[in-house]
Protein backbone atom coordinates (compact mmCIF):
# COMPACT_ATOMS: atom_id res chain seq x y z
CA UNK A 1 0.00 0.00 0.00
CA UNK A 2 2.66 2.46 0.99
CA UNK A 3 4.55 1.31 -2.05
CA UNK A 4 1.73 2.40 -4.36
CA UNK A 5 1.47 5.74 -2.62
CA UNK A 6 5.19 6.21 -3.04
CA UNK A 7 4.92 5.39 -6.73
CA UNK A 8 1.96 7.71 -7.11
CA UNK A 9 3.75 10.60 -5.47
CA UNK A 10 6.90 10.02 -7.51
CA UNK A 11 4.86 9.87 -10.71
CA UNK A 12 3.01 13.09 -9.97
CA UNK A 13 6.22 14.89 -9.09
CA UNK A 14 7.88 13.57 -12.22
CA UNK A 15 4.99 14.61 -14.47
CA UNK A 16 4.98 18.10 -13.00
CA UNK A 17 8.72 18.43 -13.48
CA UNK A 18 8.58 17.05 -17.01
CA UNK A 19 5.79 19.37 -18.10
CA UNK A 20 7.67 22.34 -16.72
CA UNK A 21 10.91 21.16 -18.28
CA UNK A 22 9.29 20.64 -21.68
CA UNK A 23 7.70 24.09 -21.55
CA UNK A 24 10.97 25.75 -20.67
CA UNK A 25 12.76 23.69 -23.27
CA UNK A 26 10.68 25.41 -25.92
CA UNK A 27 11.88 28.69 -24.49
CA UNK A 28 15.50 27.53 -24.39
CA UNK A 29 15.24 26.32 -27.94
CA UNK A 30 14.02 29.67 -29.16
CA UNK A 31 16.71 31.57 -27.26
CA UNK A 32 19.59 29.25 -28.15
CA UNK A 33 18.67 28.98 -31.82
CA UNK A 34 18.18 32.73 -31.99
CA UNK A 35 21.59 33.41 -30.49
CA UNK A 36 23.16 31.06 -32.99
CA UNK A 37 21.48 33.03 -35.73
CA UNK A 38 22.76 36.36 -34.37
CA UNK A 39 19.38 37.45 -33.07
CA UNK A 40 17.74 37.67 -29.66
CA UNK A 41 15.21 35.14 -28.54
CA UNK A 42 11.98 36.16 -26.81
CA UNK A 43 12.91 38.66 -24.12
CA UNK A 44 9.80 40.79 -23.61
CA UNK A 45 7.50 38.65 -21.48
CA UNK A 46 8.77 38.85 -17.92
CA UNK A 47 12.39 39.32 -16.91
CA UNK A 48 14.60 38.07 -19.75
CA UNK A 49 11.52 36.59 -21.36
CA UNK A 50 11.17 33.87 -18.75
CA UNK A 51 7.39 33.98 -18.65
CA UNK A 52 7.22 33.22 -22.38
CA UNK A 53 6.24 29.53 -21.96
CA UNK A 54 3.52 30.63 -19.56
CA UNK A 55 2.19 33.06 -22.16
CA UNK A 56 2.34 30.33 -24.80
CA UNK A 57 0.49 27.93 -22.54
CA UNK A 58 -2.25 30.43 -21.76
CA UNK A 59 -2.62 31.21 -25.44
CA UNK A 60 -2.99 27.56 -26.39
CA UNK A 61 -5.48 26.96 -23.60
CA UNK A 62 -7.67 29.85 -24.69
CA UNK A 63 -7.96 28.69 -28.27
CA UNK A 64 -11.08 27.15 -29.72
CA UNK A 65 -11.32 23.40 -29.44
CA UNK A 66 -12.47 22.34 -32.90
CA UNK A 67 -12.80 19.18 -34.89
CA UNK A 68 -12.58 19.22 -38.70
CA UNK A 69 -15.67 18.11 -40.60
CA UNK A 70 -15.53 14.42 -41.36
CA UNK A 71 -12.84 13.73 -38.79
CA UNK A 72 -13.45 10.63 -36.76
CA UNK A 73 -14.13 11.99 -33.27
CA UNK A 74 -12.53 9.22 -31.25
CA UNK A 75 -9.41 8.93 -33.39
CA UNK A 76 -8.97 12.67 -33.57
CA UNK A 77 -9.17 13.07 -29.82
CA UNK A 78 -7.22 9.96 -28.95
CA UNK A 79 -4.10 10.60 -31.01
CA UNK A 80 -2.54 13.41 -28.95
CA UNK A 81 -3.35 11.50 -25.78
CA UNK A 82 -1.51 8.41 -26.99
CA UNK A 83 1.48 10.46 -28.07
CA UNK A 84 1.71 12.24 -24.74
CA UNK A 85 1.21 9.07 -22.74
CA UNK A 86 3.96 7.13 -24.47
CA UNK A 87 6.32 10.07 -24.25
CA UNK A 88 5.80 10.36 -20.50
CA UNK A 89 5.96 6.61 -19.99
CA UNK A 90 9.60 6.45 -21.05
CA UNK A 91 10.51 8.18 -17.79
CA UNK A 92 9.06 5.47 -15.57
CA UNK A 93 12.16 3.37 -15.74
CA UNK A 94 14.90 5.97 -15.91
CA UNK A 95 17.04 6.18 -12.79
CA UNK A 96 17.66 9.70 -11.59
CA UNK A 97 19.93 8.54 -8.84
CA UNK A 98 20.50 5.87 -6.26
CA UNK A 99 18.36 5.54 -3.15
CA UNK A 100 18.04 8.56 -0.88
CA UNK A 101 16.64 9.04 2.60
CA UNK A 102 13.53 11.19 2.84
CA UNK A 103 11.82 11.63 6.23
CA UNK A 104 12.85 8.20 7.40
CA UNK A 105 11.87 6.36 4.21
CA UNK A 106 14.38 4.94 1.80
CA UNK A 107 13.23 6.25 -1.56
CA UNK A 108 14.67 4.94 -4.80
CA UNK A 109 15.03 7.65 -7.39
CA UNK A 110 13.26 5.75 -10.11
CA UNK A 111 9.61 4.85 -10.39
CA UNK A 112 10.04 1.22 -11.41
CA UNK A 113 12.84 -1.27 -11.89
CA UNK A 114 11.48 -4.05 -14.04
CA UNK A 115 13.54 -7.03 -15.11
CA UNK A 116 13.31 -6.12 -18.74
CA UNK A 117 14.13 -2.46 -18.29
CA UNK A 118 15.11 -1.02 -21.62
CA UNK A 119 12.93 -3.44 -23.54
CA UNK A 120 9.84 -1.95 -21.96
CA UNK A 121 10.95 1.56 -22.85
CA UNK A 122 11.59 0.59 -26.44
CA UNK A 123 8.27 -1.22 -26.67
CA UNK A 124 6.30 1.74 -25.37
CA UNK A 125 8.13 4.21 -27.58
CA UNK A 126 7.16 2.05 -30.50
CA UNK A 127 3.56 2.61 -29.45
CA UNK A 128 4.15 6.32 -29.96
CA UNK A 129 3.86 5.60 -33.66
CA UNK A 130 0.13 4.96 -33.12
CA UNK A 131 -0.34 8.53 -32.02
CA UNK A 132 1.28 9.87 -35.15
CA UNK A 133 -0.62 7.94 -37.73
CA UNK A 134 -3.94 8.12 -35.90
CA UNK A 135 -3.48 11.88 -35.97
CA UNK A 136 -2.78 11.82 -39.67
CA UNK A 137 -5.70 9.52 -40.44
CA UNK A 138 -8.21 11.08 -38.08
CA UNK A 139 -7.70 14.59 -39.45
CA UNK A 140 -9.56 13.90 -42.69
CA UNK A 141 -6.87 15.82 -44.57
CA UNK A 142 -4.75 14.24 -47.28
CA UNK A 143 -1.67 16.24 -46.40
CA UNK A 144 -1.95 15.33 -42.76
CA UNK A 145 -2.32 11.70 -43.81
CA UNK A 146 0.78 11.84 -45.97
CA UNK A 147 2.70 13.58 -43.21
CA UNK A 148 1.52 11.01 -40.73
CA UNK A 149 2.52 8.09 -42.94
CA UNK A 150 5.94 9.53 -43.59
CA UNK A 151 6.51 10.20 -39.92
CA UNK A 152 5.37 6.68 -39.08
CA UNK A 153 7.66 5.09 -41.62
CA UNK A 154 10.53 7.19 -40.40
CA UNK A 155 9.96 6.34 -36.77
CA UNK A 156 9.61 2.61 -37.26
CA UNK A 157 12.60 2.34 -39.55
CA UNK A 158 14.88 4.15 -37.13
CA UNK A 159 13.76 2.08 -34.20
CA UNK A 160 15.80 -0.88 -35.40
CA UNK A 161 19.26 0.71 -35.41
CA UNK A 162 18.34 2.41 -32.14
CA UNK A 163 17.45 -0.87 -30.47
CA UNK A 164 20.52 -2.60 -31.85
CA UNK A 165 22.77 0.19 -30.60
CA UNK A 166 21.25 -0.09 -27.13
CA UNK A 167 21.57 -3.85 -27.38
CA UNK A 168 25.33 -3.55 -27.66
CA UNK A 169 25.41 -1.72 -24.35
CA UNK A 170 23.17 -4.38 -22.85
CA UNK A 171 25.57 -7.05 -24.09
CA UNK A 172 28.53 -5.11 -22.72
CA UNK A 173 26.95 -4.67 -19.31
CA UNK A 174 25.16 -7.98 -19.10
CA UNK A 175 21.88 -6.65 -17.76
CA UNK A 176 18.69 -5.08 -19.08
CA UNK A 177 17.88 -3.18 -15.90
CA UNK A 178 18.65 0.51 -16.12
CA UNK A 179 19.83 1.21 -12.57
CA UNK A 180 22.33 -1.62 -12.94
CA UNK A 181 23.54 -0.37 -16.29
CA UNK A 182 24.33 2.91 -14.55
CA UNK A 183 26.13 1.09 -11.74
CA UNK A 184 28.24 -0.79 -14.29
CA UNK A 185 29.63 2.54 -15.47
CA UNK A 186 31.44 3.38 -12.28
CA UNK A 187 34.87 2.72 -13.74
CA UNK A 188 34.32 4.01 -17.21
CA UNK A 189 31.38 5.24 -19.23
CA UNK A 190 30.04 3.11 -22.03
CA UNK A 191 30.72 5.82 -24.58
CA UNK A 192 34.41 4.94 -24.39
CA UNK A 193 33.86 1.25 -24.96
CA UNK A 194 31.02 1.56 -27.49
CA UNK A 195 31.60 4.81 -29.40
CA UNK A 196 30.01 3.55 -32.59
CA UNK A 197 26.87 2.56 -30.71
CA UNK A 198 26.70 6.06 -29.35
CA UNK A 199 26.88 7.60 -32.79
CA UNK A 200 24.27 5.23 -34.18
CA UNK A 201 22.02 5.88 -31.21
CA UNK A 202 22.48 9.63 -31.53
CA UNK A 203 21.45 9.63 -35.18
CA UNK A 204 18.53 7.32 -34.53
CA UNK A 205 17.43 9.50 -31.60
CA UNK A 206 17.29 12.53 -33.86
CA UNK A 207 15.15 10.57 -36.28
CA UNK A 208 12.88 9.07 -33.65
CA UNK A 209 11.93 12.43 -32.25
CA UNK A 210 11.38 13.91 -35.73
CA UNK A 211 14.04 16.47 -35.00
CA UNK A 212 16.36 18.22 -37.41
CA UNK A 213 17.92 17.14 -39.65
CA UNK A 214 15.21 14.46 -39.88
CA UNK A 215 12.26 16.77 -39.36
CA UNK A 216 10.61 16.44 -42.76
CA UNK A 217 7.33 15.16 -41.30
CA UNK A 218 6.84 18.31 -39.36
CA UNK A 219 8.58 20.87 -41.49
CA UNK A 220 6.41 23.88 -42.02
CA UNK A 221 7.77 24.60 -45.44
CA UNK A 222 7.23 21.23 -47.02
CA UNK A 223 4.14 19.71 -45.53
CA UNK A 224 2.19 22.46 -43.75
CA UNK A 225 2.96 20.92 -40.35
CA UNK A 226 2.32 17.31 -41.36
CA UNK A 227 0.35 15.12 -39.04
CA UNK A 228 -0.61 17.84 -36.61
CA UNK A 229 -1.93 20.25 -39.26
CA UNK A 230 -5.55 19.97 -38.17
CA UNK A 231 -4.89 20.34 -34.48
CA UNK A 232 -5.20 23.54 -32.51
CA UNK A 233 -5.35 24.74 -28.95
CA UNK A 234 -4.91 22.15 -26.24
CA UNK A 235 -4.57 19.16 -28.55
CA UNK A 236 -1.75 20.85 -30.38
CA UNK A 237 -0.20 21.73 -27.04
CA UNK A 238 -0.25 18.03 -26.20
CA UNK A 239 1.60 17.13 -29.40
CA UNK A 240 4.03 19.91 -28.74
CA UNK A 241 4.65 18.80 -25.17
CA UNK A 242 4.95 15.21 -26.29
CA UNK A 243 7.63 16.11 -28.79
CA UNK A 244 9.76 17.92 -26.25
CA UNK A 245 9.22 15.26 -23.61
CA UNK A 246 10.32 12.74 -26.23
CA UNK A 247 13.51 14.70 -26.71
CA UNK A 248 14.08 14.66 -22.97
CA UNK A 249 13.35 10.92 -22.91
CA UNK A 250 15.84 9.96 -25.59
CA UNK A 251 18.41 12.28 -23.99
CA UNK A 252 17.79 10.60 -20.65
CA UNK A 253 18.24 7.16 -22.19
CA UNK A 254 21.38 8.36 -23.92
CA UNK A 255 22.81 9.71 -20.69
CA UNK A 256 21.87 6.56 -18.79
CA UNK A 257 23.40 4.21 -21.32
CA UNK A 258 26.46 6.07 -22.51
CA UNK A 259 27.35 8.84 -20.11
CA UNK A 260 27.11 7.18 -16.74
CA UNK A 261 23.60 8.28 -15.76
CA UNK A 262 23.70 10.09 -12.46
CA UNK A 263 27.31 9.18 -11.67
CA UNK A 264 29.76 11.99 -11.27
CA UNK A 265 32.10 13.51 -8.71
CA UNK A 266 30.57 12.85 -5.26
CA UNK A 267 27.67 10.98 -6.91
CA UNK A 268 25.11 13.68 -6.12
CA UNK A 269 21.83 11.97 -7.09
CA UNK A 270 19.93 14.21 -9.46
CA UNK A 271 22.31 17.04 -10.22
CA UNK A 272 24.73 15.31 -12.57
CA UNK A 273 21.90 13.65 -14.42
CA UNK A 274 20.29 17.00 -15.11
CA UNK A 275 23.61 18.55 -16.15
CA UNK A 276 24.26 15.76 -18.63
CA UNK A 277 20.75 15.92 -20.02
CA UNK A 278 21.15 19.67 -20.42
CA UNK A 279 24.30 19.16 -22.47
CA UNK A 280 22.62 16.56 -24.69
CA UNK A 281 19.58 18.79 -25.20
CA UNK A 282 21.92 21.62 -26.14
CA UNK A 283 23.39 19.27 -28.72
CA UNK A 284 19.90 18.69 -30.14
CA UNK A 285 19.32 22.44 -30.44
CA UNK A 286 22.77 23.02 -31.87
CA UNK A 287 22.28 20.44 -34.60
CA UNK A 288 18.86 21.85 -35.40
CA UNK A 289 20.38 25.28 -35.94
CA UNK A 290 23.15 23.88 -38.12
CA UNK A 291 21.96 21.19 -40.47
CA UNK A 292 19.67 21.23 -43.47
CA UNK A 293 17.02 18.58 -43.47
CA UNK A 294 17.27 15.28 -45.29
CA UNK A 295 15.05 14.51 -48.23
CA UNK A 296 12.64 11.75 -47.39
CA UNK A 297 14.15 9.15 -49.73
CA UNK A 298 17.63 9.89 -48.42
CA UNK A 299 16.35 9.61 -44.89
CA UNK A 300 14.88 6.16 -45.42
CA UNK A 301 17.79 4.79 -47.40
CA UNK A 302 20.17 6.12 -44.77
CA UNK A 303 18.37 4.08 -42.16
CA UNK A 304 18.04 0.85 -44.04
CA UNK A 305 21.18 0.83 -46.13
CA UNK A 306 23.70 2.44 -43.84
CA UNK A 307 22.63 2.51 -40.22
CA UNK A 308 21.16 -0.97 -40.07
CA UNK A 309 24.18 -2.86 -41.50
CA UNK A 310 26.46 -0.71 -39.37
CA UNK A 311 24.57 -1.48 -36.19
CA UNK A 312 24.45 -5.19 -36.97
CA UNK A 313 28.19 -5.30 -37.56
CA UNK A 314 28.69 -3.29 -34.38
CA UNK A 315 26.58 -5.78 -32.45
CA UNK A 316 28.49 -8.72 -33.84
CA UNK A 317 31.83 -7.17 -32.94
CA UNK A 318 30.69 -6.23 -29.43
CA UNK A 319 29.30 -9.68 -28.82
CA UNK A 320 32.53 -11.21 -30.07
CA UNK A 321 34.62 -9.17 -27.67
CA UNK A 322 32.31 -9.77 -24.76
CA UNK A 323 31.66 -13.46 -25.16
CA UNK A 324 34.95 -14.67 -26.61
CA UNK B 1 30.16 18.50 -40.40
CA UNK B 2 32.02 19.22 -37.19
CA UNK B 3 33.40 22.29 -38.87
CA UNK B 4 29.88 23.44 -39.64
CA UNK B 5 28.78 22.84 -36.08
CA UNK B 6 31.71 24.83 -34.76
CA UNK B 7 30.94 27.75 -37.05
CA UNK B 8 27.39 27.88 -35.74
CA UNK B 9 28.63 27.67 -32.16
CA UNK B 10 30.98 30.57 -32.79
CA UNK B 11 28.01 32.62 -33.91
CA UNK B 12 26.27 31.91 -30.66
CA UNK B 13 28.82 34.03 -28.86
CA UNK B 14 28.73 36.99 -31.19
CA UNK B 15 26.69 40.03 -30.39
CA UNK B 16 23.18 39.79 -31.92
CA UNK B 17 22.42 42.29 -34.63
CA UNK B 18 18.88 42.84 -33.42
CA UNK B 19 17.82 46.41 -32.76
CA UNK B 20 15.52 46.42 -29.75
CA UNK B 21 12.81 48.80 -30.93
CA UNK B 22 11.43 50.96 -29.32
CA UNK B 23 14.25 51.29 -26.84
CA UNK B 24 16.86 51.50 -29.57
CA UNK B 25 16.09 53.28 -32.81
CA UNK B 26 18.00 53.21 -36.01
CA UNK B 27 19.71 56.46 -36.99
CA UNK B 28 18.60 57.05 -40.57
CA UNK B 29 20.68 58.94 -43.13
CA UNK B 30 19.96 62.67 -43.19
CA UNK B 31 18.30 62.54 -46.60
CA UNK B 32 15.87 59.70 -45.80
CA UNK B 33 12.38 60.62 -46.86
CA UNK B 34 9.81 60.67 -44.08
CA UNK B 35 7.24 63.10 -42.85
CA UNK B 36 6.59 66.36 -44.70
CA UNK B 37 7.12 69.82 -43.24
CA UNK B 38 6.10 73.23 -44.60
CA UNK B 39 9.04 75.45 -43.75
CA UNK B 40 9.33 79.16 -43.05
CA UNK B 41 11.80 81.86 -43.89
CA UNK B 42 14.09 83.25 -41.28
CA UNK B 43 11.75 86.18 -40.67
CA UNK B 44 8.80 83.91 -39.88
CA UNK B 45 6.87 84.16 -43.15
CA UNK B 46 5.85 80.91 -44.84
CA UNK B 47 7.85 79.81 -47.81
CA UNK B 48 4.87 78.29 -49.57
CA UNK B 49 3.48 80.58 -52.31
CA UNK B 50 0.55 78.32 -53.26
CA UNK B 51 1.87 77.55 -56.75
CA UNK B 52 0.56 73.96 -56.55
CA UNK B 53 3.60 72.53 -58.33
CA UNK B 54 3.89 69.86 -55.62
CA UNK B 55 0.27 68.82 -56.16
CA UNK B 56 0.85 68.64 -59.91
CA UNK B 57 4.02 66.50 -59.70
CA UNK B 58 2.83 64.16 -56.96
CA UNK B 59 2.57 60.66 -58.52
CA UNK B 60 0.03 59.52 -55.94
CA UNK B 61 -2.05 62.73 -56.09
CA UNK B 62 -1.83 62.96 -52.35
CA UNK B 63 -1.55 66.77 -52.01
CA UNK B 64 -4.40 69.29 -52.05
CA UNK B 65 -3.56 73.00 -52.22
CA UNK B 66 -6.05 75.86 -52.13
CA UNK B 67 -4.31 79.12 -52.89
CA UNK B 68 -5.41 82.54 -51.74
CA UNK B 69 -4.12 86.06 -52.37
CA UNK B 70 -1.89 87.86 -49.91
CA UNK B 71 -3.81 90.96 -48.73
CA UNK B 72 -1.69 94.04 -47.76
CA UNK B 73 -2.65 93.63 -44.11
CA UNK B 74 -2.65 89.82 -44.11
CA UNK B 75 0.73 88.74 -45.44
CA UNK B 76 1.62 85.05 -45.19
CA UNK B 77 4.38 84.65 -47.74
CA UNK B 78 6.81 86.72 -49.73
CA UNK B 79 4.93 86.33 -53.05
CA UNK B 80 1.44 87.25 -54.23
CA UNK B 81 -0.24 84.02 -53.16
CA UNK B 82 -0.07 81.68 -50.23
CA UNK B 83 -1.60 78.30 -49.52
CA UNK B 84 -4.81 78.90 -47.57
CA UNK B 85 -5.52 75.19 -47.34
CA UNK B 86 -2.79 72.56 -47.67
CA UNK B 87 -3.56 68.90 -47.03
CA UNK B 88 -1.45 65.81 -47.60
CA UNK B 89 -3.01 62.36 -47.30
CA UNK B 90 -0.12 60.48 -45.69
CA UNK B 91 -1.76 57.17 -46.58
CA UNK B 92 -1.66 58.00 -50.29
CA UNK B 93 1.81 59.51 -50.17
CA UNK B 94 4.55 57.25 -51.46
CA UNK B 95 7.37 59.30 -49.91
CA UNK B 96 9.14 59.73 -53.25
CA UNK B 97 10.31 63.29 -52.61
CA UNK B 98 9.16 64.71 -55.96
CA UNK B 99 7.24 67.49 -54.17
CA UNK B 100 10.44 68.53 -52.42
CA UNK B 101 12.27 68.57 -55.77
CA UNK B 102 9.50 70.47 -57.55
CA UNK B 103 8.99 73.22 -54.98
CA UNK B 104 10.49 76.51 -56.29
CA UNK B 105 10.83 78.08 -52.86
CA UNK B 106 11.94 75.02 -50.89
CA UNK B 107 8.78 75.18 -48.79
CA UNK B 108 7.87 71.53 -48.60
CA UNK B 109 10.64 69.26 -47.28
CA UNK B 110 10.72 65.65 -46.18
CA UNK B 111 12.30 65.07 -42.80
CA UNK B 112 13.36 61.61 -41.67
CA UNK B 113 10.62 61.00 -39.11
CA UNK B 114 8.94 57.76 -40.03
CA UNK B 115 6.86 56.93 -36.97
CA UNK B 116 3.46 58.04 -38.22
CA UNK B 117 0.92 55.71 -36.70
CA UNK B 118 -2.60 56.94 -35.93
CA UNK B 119 -5.87 55.51 -34.73
CA UNK B 120 -7.98 56.28 -37.79
CA UNK B 121 -7.66 57.11 -41.48
CA UNK B 122 -8.91 60.66 -40.90
CA UNK B 123 -6.09 61.40 -38.50
CA UNK B 124 -3.56 60.67 -41.23
CA UNK B 125 -4.73 63.44 -43.53
CA UNK B 126 -2.24 66.04 -42.38
CA UNK B 127 -3.55 69.62 -42.55
CA UNK B 128 -1.58 72.79 -42.80
CA UNK B 129 -1.42 73.16 -39.02
CA UNK B 130 0.19 69.78 -38.57
CA UNK B 131 2.53 70.24 -41.51
CA UNK B 132 3.86 73.71 -40.84
CA UNK B 133 6.84 73.96 -38.54
CA UNK B 134 6.17 76.16 -35.51
CA UNK B 135 9.42 78.07 -35.62
CA UNK B 136 11.77 78.50 -38.54
CA UNK B 137 14.31 75.70 -38.51
CA UNK B 138 12.20 73.17 -36.55
CA UNK B 139 12.20 70.74 -39.45
CA UNK B 140 15.98 70.56 -39.40
CA UNK B 141 16.55 72.63 -42.53
CA UNK B 142 18.38 75.91 -42.44
CA UNK B 143 15.82 78.78 -42.57
CA UNK B 144 18.34 81.04 -44.29
CA UNK B 145 18.70 78.76 -47.33
CA UNK B 146 17.58 80.00 -50.71
CA UNK B 147 15.51 77.00 -51.87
Amino acid sequence: MSNSIEILIKSIVLIMILMGAAAYMTFCERVVMARMQLRLGPNRVGPLGLWQPLADGIKLLCKESFRPAGADALTYALAPAITLFTALFAFVLIPFGDTIQLWGHTVALYIANVDVGILLILAVSSLAVYGVFLAGWGSNNRYALLGGLRATAQMISYEIPMSLALLTVVVASGTLRLPEIVQMQREHWFIWTNPLSFIIYLIAAFAETNRAPFDLPESEQELTAGYHTEYGGMKFAMFFMAEYINILAVSAIMVTFFFGGWLGPFDIPILWFICKIAIVVFLFLWVRATMARFRYGELMSFSWKILLPLSIINLIITTYFTVV
Amino acid sequence: MMHGLLIVLKHAFKRPVTLQYPEERKILPARSRGRHYLTKWDDGLERCVGCELCAIVCPAQAIYVKPAANEPDDVHSHGERYAADFQINMLRCIYCGYCEEACPTGAIVLSNEYELSAQSREELIFTKEILTEKNPGDSGRDPKREI
